[in-house]
């Protein structure tokens, strides 16, 4: 039976849906050949970038971090120098967010000094500094984690959602109903998504899709059923979709079992960061890392502590990305 | 190039930072150690007070998002922290066998521990204490402004006081001392130890019993319904005075079936003295794809309630519909005449119907 012929309505709305997955920058990658090899068709890249020499004496090194985070944006966007990397993600006079995650306080937060890093190559790329705004949930929270409350308008400015505020009209996609962080509707253009890499004792892990849980009022709402649909259904909701532009985890510490909270019983040096534009993809590869982890240390995997992110899935039927390990094509540098 | 922060928005922010952030989360003031909870290994707590149990790592909050942990401790952060307080005509709690025709001074805190898909409360109950203007009312302010404003009862009410549990039973307490009495409208999901324990010092109970089937409670309520039920046969045993009432949703929890199963339930279970209001559904929230339930709906559930022999059963959010009267059982005189919240006929004599003195039961005065 031939295929019924699609209505003005069907084909405009294709026409919207391509568009908007042009403009989100999710979901497939075509970002030109990959160093390490053949990509897939229609794969989605993760970059894992590690430097087993990150630290001296105990603490990060700045220099050998930026060179890291260099590595894996070249490798990421298959570019030779970094500042063309940037310059594919933010264009100048956009202002751009850097949603860190910052609950756990130092130990498992976003590193101050892998942003501080971030902010210099988007400047670098022509984003003014009083465009940058580095933003979660509270301020106590991005204090807790090391970062300064900035308010002026001439630097770059950090601040939580307690400051900022929050729209007064709902935003819904299937269970998920929840007003938006005004850091991400009113003043990103652009938002750079920086999770951790780490365990999470309710929804299994926690990387770059659920840290949008901080761009909602009320994340407590979206944590039953192992947070099943409720992770994959707010990043649905549309300012979300639209402003994400680019995940890069920061895996310089990783947390295997304990999370939200900071366990240094339950921490180990992975020393990387993983880069995606496709969130799934990375969560993915993330979650794997988590599992490798576990495994190495005699755990059971979160299936069988009943704690598998099966929202993972869910994200990846709802178009988000891809979650398929055939489909996901995995860099290391 | 997205909108900066706007010149007012930016001085406020400016200029009130440490202003905004003590009225934030860690407000003193507001803090209060939680009741029914344990600890739990590596900092984690359990909440007991509902049955959701939520399990709380340090610096998370529970499901309900007033309840803290910090460092292995647990706290309310809602104590004396009101976020609506009106003076309401009893009748629209609704308590039809309580003091009619009185005044109730009504209170919330932000937070609820469900997440109704029609709740009409929900820029209070779905959001976090820092996020609702609030004002602070002690206990001792609570029974003093209800005296002030001539009210017969307290009312717990809007959101969930279930999740500001702590600052009912004292508010409660400090209220009755100031000779008025305590009323609670709860969804009724509350684990049985809490439960017992207000029940020593509030009056009346209205429990909104938004179902009778799991799968609604599931998918529309995000809770349980057997935990409800449960809190209901706990109030009956406990000899406190209880109301149900029954928000009628088309297409959602409408069917006969459903009526009949709930009806047969209350009688059998609590008994036909226990009123039962069917209420009207309008859109709301999360539900606005559906219309106002039709008045037809109502009477349908009434009358199906009615033949399953409770008597005292009323239809609700319906202004002038002669479901809001109370009438005798035995000899079905009107007893108590009602239009919308107001009582425009009051013919009881000491709790008894004038014509066969059939006793009426509730709290009359």
């Amino acid at each position: 039976m031939p295929a019924a012929p699609k209505t003005r309505r069907e084909i405009l709305g294709g026409c919207l849906g391509l568009l908007a997955a042009e403009a989100c920058g999710q979901g497939r990658e075509q970002t030109g050949k990959s160093p390490s090899g053949t990509q897939p068709t229609g794969a989605s890249r993760v970059v894992v970038a590690r430097e087993p020499a990150l630290r001296t004496g105990g603490s990060v090194d700045s220099k050998r971090l930026a060179a890291l985070l260099d590595r894996a944006m070249q490798a990421f966007f298959n570019v030779d120098k970094p500042v063309e990397a940037w310059r594919k993600v933010v264009r100048p006079g956009e202002v751009v967010g850097l949603k860190v995650n910052c609950l756990a306080g130092k130990g498992a937060s976003t590193h101050p000094i892998l942003v501080e890093i971030i902010c210099e190559r988007l400047q670098e790329a022509g984003i003014r500094a009083r465009d940058i705004l580095i933003w979660d949930r509270l301020c106590d929270d991005l204090e807790s984690a090391g970062f300064r409350i900035a308010t002026g308008r001439d630097r770059i400015r950090v601040m939580g959602n307690d400051l900022l505020g929050y729209e007064d009209e709902l935003s819904t996609f299937g269970s998920a109903g929840s007003l938006l962080a005004k850091a991400l509707t009113r003043i990103s253009d652009a938002v750079i998504n920086l999770p951790v890499l780490k365990d999470h004792g309710i929804v299994g892990v926690t990387l770059a899709l659920k840290n949008l849980f901080g761009a909602v009022h009320n994340p407590n709402k979206y944590h039953p059923n192992v947070g099943d649909p409720y992770v994959a259904d707010v990043y649905m909701l549309p300012p979300i979709r639209q402003k994400v532009r680019l995940a890069i985890c920061d895996a310089i510490d990783g947390q295997y079992e304990g999370g939200p909270s900071y366990m240094p019983q339950w921490s180990w040096p992975f020393n990387g960061l993983l880069v995606a534009r496709d969130p799934v993809a990375l969560d993915r590869i993330g979650w794997q890392i988590i599992e490798d982890e576990r495994a190495r240390r005699g755990m059971k995997p979160l299936r069988e502590v009943g704690r598998e992110p099966r929202w993972i899935r869910t994200a990846a039927r709802h178009g988000i990305g891809t979650d398929d390990p055939n489909r996901i094509q995995r860099i290391e540098v | 190039m997205g909108e900066a922060l706007d010149r007012r928005t930016f001085l406020k922010a400016a200029s009130t930072l440490p202003c905004m952030r003590a009225l934030a989360a860690d407000d003193a003031r507001y803090v209060a150690e939680a009741r029914f909870w344990e600890k739990l290994p590596h900092r984690k707590i359990k909440c007991k007070l509902c049955p959701r149990e939520c399990v709380i790592d340090d610096r998370e909050r529970g499901y309900c998002g007033v309840r803290e942990n910090r460092g292995g401790v647990y706290y309310t952060l809602v104590h004396s922290r009101v976020c609506a307080a009106n003076v309401d005509p009893i009748e629209k709690k609704p308590f039809f066998h309580v003091l009619p025709g009185t005044l109730s001074f009504s209170i919330a805190t932000a937070g609820c521990n469900v997440n109704c898909k029609m709740c009409q409360n929900w820029d209070i109950s779905q959001v976090r204490p820092e996020q609702v203007r609030s004002i602070y009312m002690p206990p001792r302010e609570v029974a003093a402004l209800a005296r002030q404003n001539r009210c017969a009862t307290v009312a717990y009410t809007y959101t969930e006081p279930v999740i500001f549990y702590e600052f009912m039973v004292d508010s409660a307490e400090a209220v009755r001392a100031a000779g008025v009495r305590n009323v609670v409208v709860t969804g009724g999901y509350i684990t049985t130890e809490p439960l017992k324990e207000l029940c020593k010092r509030v009056d009346a109970v209205k429990v909104d019993l938004k179902a009778f089937t799991e799968k609604f409670y599931r998918e529309v309520v995000n809770g349980e319904l057997k935990p409800v039920l449960q809190t209901l046969v706990t109030l009956r045993k406990l000899g406190m005075w209880t109301e149900i009432v029954y928000l009628v949703i088309p297409t959602l929890n409408d069917s006969d079936q459903e009526f009949r199963q709930l009806a047969r339930w209350v009688k059998s279970e609590l008994g036909p003295e226990v009123p039962l209001h069917f209420t009207r559904f309008h859109p709301q929230y999360l539900l606005k794809n559906l219309p106002p339930t039709p008045v037809k709906t109502l009477e349908r559930a009434k009358a199906i309630a009615d033949a399953e022999g409770l008597h005292y059963v009323y239809v609700g959010n319906v202004p002038g519909h002669p479901g809001e009267n109370t009438f005798c059982p035995k000899c079905r005189r009107v007893l108590i005449e009602r239009e919308g919240f107001f009582v425009r006929g009051m013919h009881l004599k000491q709790g008894r119907c004038p014509g066969c003195r059939h006793p009426i039961p509730g709290i009359w005065g």
